[in-house]
């Protein structure tokens, strides 16, 4: 069994969802998005998600997009981005990488695949790669090692619900709401709904993200998601106070994940 | 590659050869299939195509005429230049063809709120007008660089009703207007229909818009034959994301005596880096949904474009064109802003028509190879659009300021 899928069968035995951390590589610097996940795996997060900091991030709100142009602005380069994956990895967290993908199309499916895997990486997850596009994707990832999550949208018919399983390896990411990223105060309702869907079409964990920025809201879906994904807010803690605050938020979030 | 293969493009996923399709959030797919069943249907519908007919015809104002810049002709080596009169159409541009049956569209789809991404702001001015026309919600992103360099139509769109807001990220120009435009869309997609300008984006987005715009190339084809009793030896267009472009070439492209030229948006030149000519200077990439020819650095990330127009100054282009380059169909060739305003000024001084900047590309296009072809060739220009709203930043250029 691949770390992530042990992570997700030791959470599930614990009874609770498991927590996952997103931070773009670079944020606030190189070394301080290092630190930072330190802490956060140190405060209770299972699962490390690293952003591909992207020129043109579509599906991000206001607080990613700053962080990712921080970061870019910082120097950031695609070896940035796999460094961060071999540091985070030796913490012995699974790691995934989150990108839009002409950066992942850019560096070579083949090569990217060959040096994720390489620096320990688990799976990468892909947004705006929609499952009609990833043959040569699921070639590469198949081939290396390297599991694939595609995500599932509040909008999604069960025809793509199903077509979207079926090329998953990882994790299905079911989007809490319909828009880009960012904290919102109440999550759609329908979210509870989703998650039911795709477990008709798969036995592999779900996870649910986009949003998410409470131990209240984690609790909530922790009740019937595998996995609870929070982002935005880890960038916000982060922008003021560091690691310490970092660290704060996984360990209050991690409250919220029992069933 | 066939003729043939060339006609049934795009296939059944939105594929021109190798690129198109569909790169965007999973958020967006049921939208988008919902748009491509609304637009094969309205396709082969008598009462959209006679809806959308009386519209070009009344309200637009089409056909749009075919002149003969005689004197123009003259500097380019002799050759006749003619053009193809879109800056007639009503709001100044070829624009309002696309918008009008995608404003047909959002009805039918019962959808009642649109939002456009718009560069030189001729776009979003169509779509202002048919928001107005339909009594539908308008929305104009604009990066906030364009709302200086085209302050009349921003005034024009909030005249119409719409609102327009100005994108202040990135490069603060087209580009991020369309990424704000994808932000909206997805947040609202129940209501909203995203009006896209240009042969980009997802499919059925380059084949759509294309579809709209075929009739430049369709109403050119008979008049040719009309009144010149042949076809011409070269179709000129300037291309930013390529409606223009694709919209007079689609009914020549059988016709492989005629040759396509498209022409790009070279800023200060395409060796200093500073440029907007994805096709001659750009790589094979995905941006905005689609695999096209895209401005890139070595991680992938996006190079921002440099233009004097602000409609050419776009870091990607239509998928159709990366595919029309790729199999030698059409050819595409780099014009700088000096050329640009040469061939603008020109063209005021010696017909009579103060054309778009964007338009000016193409007819520095059409000086280049007329020069080449010699006084035996026709050339037909797409004149896309007219300058209005260029008066200040070609005034600055030229210092004609008081
Ligand atoms: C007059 C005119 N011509 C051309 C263009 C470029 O767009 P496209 O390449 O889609 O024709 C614009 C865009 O704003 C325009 O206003």
């Amino acid at each position: 069994m691949s770390l992530l899928h042990e992570v997700f069968a030791r959470t599930k035995s614990e009874n609770r969802a498991a927590l996952i951390a997103y931070l773009p590589a670079g944020y606030p610097t190189a070394d301080g998005a290092v630190e930072c996940i330190e802490a956060m795996v140190a405060g209770g997060v299972d699962i490390v998600e690293i952003g591909f900091p992207y020129s043109d991030p579509v599906m991000d709100g206001p607080t990613i997009q700053e962080a990712v142009n921080i970061s870019l602005v910082g120097g950031t380069k695609s070896a940035t981005v796999i460094n961060t994956v071999k540091r985070v990895s030796q913490m012995g967290v699974p790691t995934l990488v989150m990108s839009y993908w002409n950066p992942i199309e850019r560096y070579g499916l083949e090569s990217f695949a060959t040096d994720f895997h390489a620096a320990g990486g688990a799976g990468v997850i892909t947004p705006d790669l929609t499952p009609e596009e990833a043959d040569d994707w699921i070639a590469a990832t198949d081939h290396h090692d390297v599991e694939r999550v595609f995500l599932v949208a509040l909008s999604s018919s069960d025809e793509r619900i199903s077509k979207v399983a079926s090329v998953t390896t990882g994790f299905v990411y079911a989007g809490a709401v319909m828009g880009v990223t960012g904290a919102r105060a109440s999550l759609s309702d329908a979210i509870e709904g989703l998650v039911a869907k795709v477990r008709r079409y798969t036995d592999l964990p779900v996870a649910v993200g986009l949003g998410v920025s409470t131990p209240e809201q984690a609790h909530e879906i922790a009740q019937y998601a595998d996995g609870v994904i929070v982002g935005s807010a880890f960038v916000t803690a982060i922008a003021n106070g560091g690691p310490p605050a970092a660290k704060a938020l996984a360990q209050a979030l991690s409250q919220g994940l029992a069933r | 590659m066939s003729v043939d293969e060339v006609l049934v493009m795009p296939d059944l996923r939105g594929h021109f050869g190798k690129f198109g399709g569909r790169f965007v959030p999973e958020a967006l797919m049921a939208a988008l299939d919902e748009l491509d069943d609304a637009f094969r249907k309205a396709m082969v519908d008598p009462s959209f195509l006679a809806q959308l007919h009386d519209l070009q015809v009344n309200y637009t104002g089409r056909p749009s005429p075919i002149t003969h810049a005689k004197r123009f002709s003259e500097l380019a080596g002799g050759a006749t230049v003619l053009l193809k009169r879109e800056d007639l159409n009503h709001t100044g541009s070829h624009k309002i063809n696309n918008v009008l049956g995608q404003g047909l569209l959002t009805l039918r789809m019962g959808k009642t709120r649109v939002i456009a991404e718009t560069g030189a702001g001729q776009h979003g001015v169509a779509t202002a007008t048919v928001s107005a026309l339909l009594g539908l919600e308008c929305v104009v992103y604009m990066g906030e660089e364009d709302t200086k360099r085209q302050a009349l139509n921003v005034a024009r769109m909030k005249l119409l009703g719409a609102t327009v807001i100005p994108v202040t990220s990135g490069s603060k120009t087209l580009k991020d207007a369309i990424n704000e435009a994808m932000r909206d869309w997805v947040a609202n997609v129940e209501d909203t229909h995203y009006m896209l300008g240009t042969v980009a984006g997802p499919a059925p987005f380059p084949e759509m818009v294309r579809d709209f715009h075929r009739i430049i190339g369709d109403e050119s084809r008979e008049q040719m034959l009309e009144r010149f009793g042949r076809l011409p030896d070269v179709v000129a267009a300037c291309v930013g994301g390529g409606s223009n472009a694709i919209g007079i070439f689609t009914a020549f492209i059988p016709d492989s005596e005629v040759r396509l030229l498209g022409l790009e948006a070279g800023g200060d030149g395409v060796e200093t880096g500073r440029h907007a000519s994805t096709i001659v200077g750009g790589a094979v990439g995905v941006l905005h949904g689609a695999r096209s020819y895209i401005m890139q650095d070595d991680d992938g990330q996006t190079i921002e474009s440099h233009s004097i127009s602000a409609g050419l100054d776009y870091p990607s282009v239509g998928p159709e064109h990366a595919y029309l380059a790729d199999i030698g169909r059409a050819e595409y060739r780099s014009v700088t802003d000096v050329q640009a305003m040469n061939a603008f000024k020109l063209l005021c001084e010696t017909e009579g028509i103060i054309p778009a900047i964007e338009t000016a590309h193409a007819l520095a296009g059409a000086l280049e190879i007329g020069k080449e072809l010699g006084k035996d060739a026709i050339i037909l220009v797409n004149c896309s659009g007219r300058g209005d709203k260029d008066v200040e930043t070609a005034a600055k250029w030229f210092d004609m300021n008081p």
